[in-house]
């Protein structure tokens, strides 16, 4: 590769939150006028290294270079003059001001008398090339627009130039709320562009867009770059073993004895945009894993299930819901450890009409034994706990319950490896005595546990794996599966 | 969990939206109409140019500060001292302007550079500007007292002549409204930086990203807050003709009453001078204009500024139901 020609180099990259890897030393390299697709499973590490690129997130190690030489403080405002833009996957519009108004406001040299008319005729022109018979207006408030359209006003905006210059634009599953009509006039933009010498990064689960418009395919895997090579050695199946990681497979399978036949079925649930009436069921006493990839609908699926007021859903048994965010859906901040865990089960804690603090105390004591919180005293402030012993404490606060199903939404994010085995254990044990679980995780490894795996995609189910089958490169390759679109 | 991807339908359900939101956008006027309307039915004598110039006089200071907390509203935020604030500017316009301008000019910028502060604080210490702004309250009223301790001092003469002005048809107050309305209007809706200041209501971080400096802005608008703070309390010592330190208290929750009812939102950036003036005719008329010729006592008065409130809030839910 001719490095005189490198716009953007990364050597080393590494970026850390706390204990969590994001990126584990990355070098990566694109050329002027190169496509590059950058695929990975769930946590590979593409939007951290895409924030990065953008001057979002600063490195906590390593270097940039662009187009030759060392960038020591980028920043955002140091990416837009160096020619990068970015169109991050979650929205970044202003849903209160209008397409043009949008477009003022990544140029910071649209300004003075008739502003807006110069916002519009920019924006307009993007449109017009990119998204022929695109149908938005100048005018149109951003919040009015679809969801689609807003995605389309999003990319034409990424490709507008007025002083900066534009050589790199990063592409965060630029297609996943457009249709294929829509998506297939952006990729053929994004061809032409590159035809004129501006780069791209394509970051997409679509395999198939990658392929077909990629240059170069980087493969990310646990923080680190495993494989690059050019599109052309690449077909989805390589692709999707290579994101596998074909080798660590049998990675700690722990058995699974089937419930027996005639188990009664606690929950039976279809997705609201499933197109036929494949379900998830769950006998009592069993493991069921959501699998996919993160967003894809099994958050909503569990919600359907926990609201339980939808036709298509039915549920025996009273459940309970360990949030994933603890931060925002879990703990009551400023409440004890104690109170936190006895949340859950108000009613069985009531003595008249008030709580019994014996009973609470006895409550948060058995759980705190059983599942082992590390603490001095249960009347601490729940924030004085580490993440992980917060998370046991939610999983107190479920299992404390009276429910019989227990609902998880990936409840394992940033907990450390201990903590994790100490929790699967317990659930192995929570389900032999006859609870059932329902495990939306974005870990692979976790799915082992489980008696049967759903995996989700654009809302719907589109495989179901027993343990037996279960294998990594099937979850992956169900997750990338290409139809209904 | 952001968005699921569903691939979204084209040109669905684009004209009844719009409908919905011109209807939304006319509401303000409306309530503004039928006030009048019920007015002139009670007593037709009052529309009139010297009707009027009575009815509306009070309504220029609760317009000013109107706009003041509309500005502190566009960026999320709400402003708890504004009532205060305005009494204090009085206080000092009706001492230290009167006896001596120079240091009654400092005073009074200094307390917008206090404002623009409030905004550095609130956006640097990420703190609940409800919190700040409710201490502060406290902070105006006592300075206002310490001004002036008991009621009385004088408004000075120019700001008498400007607030007694008589222009020939339109009557003061309504044209005083309408420049108002349409210097804000072009200043935060019409300007290009003005877009920038609404999107960090509307989406801060997108602004963050795009380079801008979310702290300038946060500055910026409780600064702006604090100027139209010194108008609001300027003009309502012009028509006093003097001060007493409670006198601006009720304004806090008419200028938030003002801005909700002219069709703004609490969060979100969604705004409108426009409508947040006529929102301030709308309460000042509501008050006591139309209490008095309906031979109710003015003891009725913030109810039934909150009936209405609590109305035209009811017909925007109705109007607004998004699909």
């Amino acid at each position: 590769m001719p490095e005189g020609n490198n716009i953007i180099e990364l050597d080393g990259v590494k970026k850390h939150y706390g204990a969590v890897r994001a990126l584990d030393g990355v070098d990566f390299h694109l050329c002027a006028g190169e496509c590059i697709g950058l695929v990975g499973h769930n946590g590979a590490g593409k939007s951290t290294l895409m924030h990065i690129l953008a001057g979002t997130g600063t490195p906590t190690e390593g270097t940039i270079t662009i187009q030759g030489g060392p960038e020591a403080a980028y920043s955002v405002q140091r990416a837009r003059r160096v020619g990068v833009r970015c169109v991050f996957q979650e929205l970044s519009l202003c849903p209160n001001l209008t397409v043009a108004e949008n477009t003022r406001i990544s140029h910071s040299s649209i300004k003075g008398w008739g502003w807006r008319k110069r916002a519009a005729d920019l924006i307009m022109g993007r449109l017009d090339e990119i998204f022929p018979g695109h149908g938005i207006q100048p005018g149109d408030v951003v919040g009015d627009l679809s969801i689609g359209k807003r995605q389309m006003v999003e990319v034409a905006r990424a490709f507008t130039v007025t002083d900066d210059p534009l050589h790199l634009v990063i592409l965060d599953e630029p297609t996943s709320s457009l249709d294929a009509h829509t998506a297939g006039q952006l990729l053929a933009f994004v061809r032409r562009s590159i035809a004129q010498g501006v780069s791209c990064i394509l970051i997409s689960h679509m395999l198939g867009e990658v392929l077909g418009t990629s240059d170069r395919i980087v493969v990310m895997r646990d923080g680190k770059v495993v494989t690059t090579d050019a599109a052309s050695a690449f077909d989805r199946e390589r692709l999707v073993a290579t994101m596998g990681g074909a080798e660590h497979k049998a990675a700690a399978k722990s058995e699974r004895t089937p419930v027996p036949d005639g188990t009664p079925v606690v929950v039976s649930a279809i997705p609201a945009s499933q197109p036929n009436d494949t379900r998830l069921t769950a006998r009592k006493g069993e493991i069921i894993g959501l699998a996919g990839l993160a967003g894809h609908g099994q958050t909503k699926l569990l919600i359907d299930v926990f609201d339980n007021n939808r036709a298509g859903i039915s549920v025996t048994a009273p459940v309970a819901l360990v949030a994933g965010d603890r931060q925002t859906d879990g703990i009551f901040p400023l409440w004890s450890i104690a109170d936190n865990i006895g949340v859950g089960s108000l009613k069985l804690l009531r003595q008249g009409l008030l709580i019994s603090p014996e009973r609470e105390e006895e409550l948060a004591t058995t759980w705190q034994k059983r599942i082992g919180i590390r603490t001095p005293d249960l009347g601490n402030n729940i924030l004085s706990l580490s993440g992980g012993n917060q998370q046991k404490a939610l999983f107190a606060r479920a299992l404390g319950s009276d429910a019989e199903i227990i609902l998880m939404d990936d409840p394992m994010r940033g907990v450390d490896v201990g903590t994790k085995l100490e929790v699967y254990g317990l659930i192995h044990e929570e389900a032999r005595q006859g609870r059932t679980f329902l495990w939306y995780t974005t870990e692979t490894d976790e799915l082992y546990n489980c008696d049967r795996v759903y995996v989700f995609r654009n809302g719907r189910i589109v495989t179901a794996l027993e343990h037996s089958e279960l294998s990594e490169e099937r979850v992956i390759q169900a997750s990338f599966a290409e139809g209904g679109k | 969990m952001t968005t699921t991807s569903i691939p979204a339908p084209v040109d669905a359900g684009r004209r009844p939206l719009n409908v919905a939101r011109l209807l939304r956008n006319l509401l303000p006027t409306l309530s503004l109409v039928l006030i009048l309307l019920a007015i002139a039915y009670l007593n037709p004598r009052a529309i009139s140019y010297f009707g009027f110039s009575l009815m509306l006089n009070l309504a220029i200071p609760i317009a000013l500060a109107t706009i003041a907390q509309m500005f502190v509203i566009t960026i999320n935020e709400l402003d708890l001292s504004i009532g205060t604030y305005v009494g204090f500017v009085g206080c000092v316009t009706a001492t230290w302007l009167h006896d001596a301008p120079l240091i009654g000019v400092l005073i009074l910028l200094a307390s917008i550079a206090v404002y623009a502060g409030l905004g550095a604080l609130i956006h640097l210490r990420n703190l609940p500007s409800i919190v700040v702004t409710l201490g502060m309250s406290f902070v105006w009223q006592g300075l206002a007292i310490l001004v002036l301790p008991k009621p009385g001092g004088t408004a000075p003469s120019w700001l008498l002549g400007i607030m007694s002005f008589k222009p020939p048809f339109v009557p003061f107050p309504i044209l005083a409204a309408i420049v108002i309305a349409l210097v804000v209007h072009f200043g935060l809706m019409g300007s290009s930086y003005g877009a920038v200041l609404r999107g960090a209501g509307g989406n801060g971080q997108a602004i963050g990203r795009a380079g801008w400096s979310l702290l300038k802005t946060k500055v910026i608008m409780f600064a702006m807050a604090g100027v139209f703070g010194v108008l609001s309390g300027m003009a309502l010592i012009g028509i006093t003709t003097s001060a007493d330190a409670n006198i601006g208290n009720g304004y806090t929750l008419l200028a938030i009453a003002g801005v909700i009812l002219g069709g703004g939102e609490f969060v979100g950036g969604r705004v409108s001078p426009i409508g947040a003036v006529i929102g301030a005719l709308t309460l000042a008329l509501a008050a006591s204009p139309l209490l008095t010729f309906m031979h109710l006592p003015t003891d009725w008065q913030a109810g039934a500024n909150g009936v209405i409130l609590i109305v035209v809030l009811a017909a925007r839910a109705l109007l607004g139901r998004r699909a």
